[in-house]
């Protein structure tokens, strides 16, 4: 029988220096955050990260870990604006910024295996000035022009769900599944961090259908990672942890605090990050937030 | 007799006017001031409107800022893929807020200063491009100086105005429609020729002096400028409903009162 089990650390092994990385999730909500931490306690580097971004890239950039950074937004949510991604903006980082609808259609278009998708998103602004990006007139009758929107191919994506079997079907119950399933079907290989991973029978698909977001051939790996998302929120299970976004935050301040932070809460086992952390207790009881 | 109200207050009341006669659709207000105005044209005089828990859920009766939907409440689903579908089709009107706007209408939230390498990094584009070219949007601007509504282009034009030099093939935009620009100072709005922009109504105790000199570019003056409508008192009452928690009294420093006249 198929076993994609596998731990973080070989998740990471298996990517690659140079590689584009897709990140699941939207701002502070259902980030692979373990998957993250994991890269930087690794050599990984000069990654092209694809996210709808919160922590993650907060993380990887504070970490040097990001060479160009493809983005419509990194924010925190109830932070609006993510500190250690303005930190690395303000010091030149590389980046290409997208309307959130053409990370979307980018995304889409490499799903497809289509080299572009039209798009009227970006007429009018500054991102359709990005050099490279082209536009292509209709040739029915309204001739209209539009961005042609490229493909945005991924080597891997990273994606939390809540539930797993070995054989990488999925199930992500969270009220907004955000764009993983485009990201998923826009890699080359996919790999998953799990709440829980179970017995097939125990994902009862037969009433859990709708919360499957894509098929077990995408899936390149499984790990097991409870709280994987954690500061991030992987609702039901659990909720965004802000008491813990707020010491992230501040850890942005100076290099010395960033040191700090990343001594208590990155380079440790993770089991030491949930004692850190506060617990299992703290991370299952956290407020529910209002948006 | 005489009403007491914050401008809070009055700004909420001037911005529901944005979700006036647009019928049935998703109404969007980003921050308490215009998400309290939706709210309150819904829960008035569009009761239609569809508007959401500010997550991901839509609920048959408004949910304010800080506040949680009961799930009696809710009544349909928006995840951000079937908003991007709504706002595609155009079932959609927003009031957002930009960091920087210009005379042609374009907002910018992404950074001040050179792209490459900001002074100041904001949060992103976000959906502000295709926002703009696709449905109806108003602007909020709580703090109405040179720096907000800024000389020439905002540094990074992240969502579309009237300014045809940026226009793919010279042609306007499909969908783009700017109501209106609500500051702490005015109401303005691009009725002017081409879309100019000039001062609809001024808010009480306001000169249009006042909210020149504080304009990065030249404003449009009609004959006569009316004052901005100080809310109902059943107005009020509705919004106190709408905002039990009273998060309005802290979304302008200082809480002012309404009407400036006095002070």
């Amino acid at each position: 029988m198929l076993d994609k089990r596998m731990s973080l650390d070989e998740v990471v092994a298996r990517l690659a220096d140079g590689s584009t990385i897709g990140i699941g999730g939207w701002a502070a909500r259902r980030k692979p955050m373990a998957l993250i931490r994991a890269i930087l306690r690794s050599k990984l580097k000069d990654l092209t990260v694809v996210s709808y971004g919160g922590p993650d890239v907060g993380l990887l950039a504070a970490a040097g870990k990001i060479r160009k950074l493809i983005f419509a937004f990194v924010s925190l949510d109830q932070i609006p604006i993510e500190p250690h991604f303005k930190n690395a903006r303000q010091a030149g980082m590389s980046v290409w910024e997208l309307d959130e609808g053409m990370l979307h259609w980018g995304l889409r278009a490499a799903a497809m295996r289509m080299p572009f998708l039209p798009t009227r998103v970006g007429n009018g602004t500054d991102i359709a000035a990005e050099p490279g990006l082209k536009t292509v007139k209709s040739p029915y009758a309204d001739a209209e022009e539009f961005i042609a929107m490229p493909a945005i191919k991924l080597d891997a994506a990273l994606l939390h769900v809540h539930r797993a079997d070995p054989q990488g079907n999925t199930l992500t119950l969270s009220p907004d599944p955000f764009f993983d399933e485009l990201m998923g079907r826009a890699a080359d290989k996919v790999f998953v961090t799990a709440e829980q991973v179970v017995p097939t029978a125990q994902l009862e698909m037969t009433h859990n259908s709708r919360f499957n977001l894509f098929e077990r051939a995408l899936i390149t790996g499984v790990v097991e990672a409870p709280f994987g998302a954690h500061p991030s929120s992987a609702a039901p299970d659990y909720q965004l942890d802000l008491g813990h976004l707020k010491t992230y935050a501040d850890s942005a301040t100076s290099p010395e605090t960033w040191a700090a932070y990343a001594a208590k809460f990155v380079h440790v086992t993770d089991a030491e990050y949930l004692a850190a952390v506060g617990g299992v207790e703290h991370v299952r009881t956290l407020k529910t937030p209002t948006y | 007799m005489t009403i007491n109200y914050s401008l809070a207050e009055l700004l909420i009341v001037a911005a529901a006017e944005n979700w006036r006669n647009v019928g049935e659709v998703m109404g969007f207000g980003a921050g308490t001031i215009p998400r309290l105005g939706v709210n309150l044209a819904k829960a008035t005089f569009n009761p239609a409107l569809m508007t959401t828990d500010g997550e991901c859920f839509y609920t048959t009766t408004p949910v304010g800022p800080g506040e949680r939907a009961t799930p009696e409440n809710i009544e349909g689903w928006s995840p951000y893929d079937r908003t991007f579908s709504t706002l595609w089709r155009g079932k959609r009107v927003a009031m957002v807020g930009p960091t920087q706007l210009d005379c042609f209408g374009q907002a910018n939230i992404s950074a001040i200063g050179p792209h490459q390498r900001p002074k100041v990094a904001l949060v992103g584009a976000r959906g502000f491009p295709g926002n703009s070219i696709h449905h109806p949007n108003s602007f909020f601007v709580p703090t109405h100086n040179t720096r907000t509504l800024v000389k020439g282009e905002v540094d990074f034009v992240c969502s579309a105005g009237y300014n045809p030099a940026r226009w793919l093939g010279g042609k306007q935009p499909f969908g783009l429609d700017l109501r209106i620009i609500l500051t702490d100072l005015a109401v303005l709005d691009f009725g002017g020729p081409d879309h100019a922009i000039r001062v609809r109504s001024l808010h009480p105790g306001i000169r249009f002096e006042q909210v020149q000199d504080n304009t990065g570019f030249p404003l449009l003056r009609p004959e006569v400028i009316p004052t901005t409508p100080p809310p109902s008192a059943e107005q009020l009452a509705i919004i106190a409903q709408l905002d039990p928690k009273g998060m309005r009294k802290t979304a302008l420093k200082g809480d002012p009162p309404g009407d400036r006249r006095a002070s």
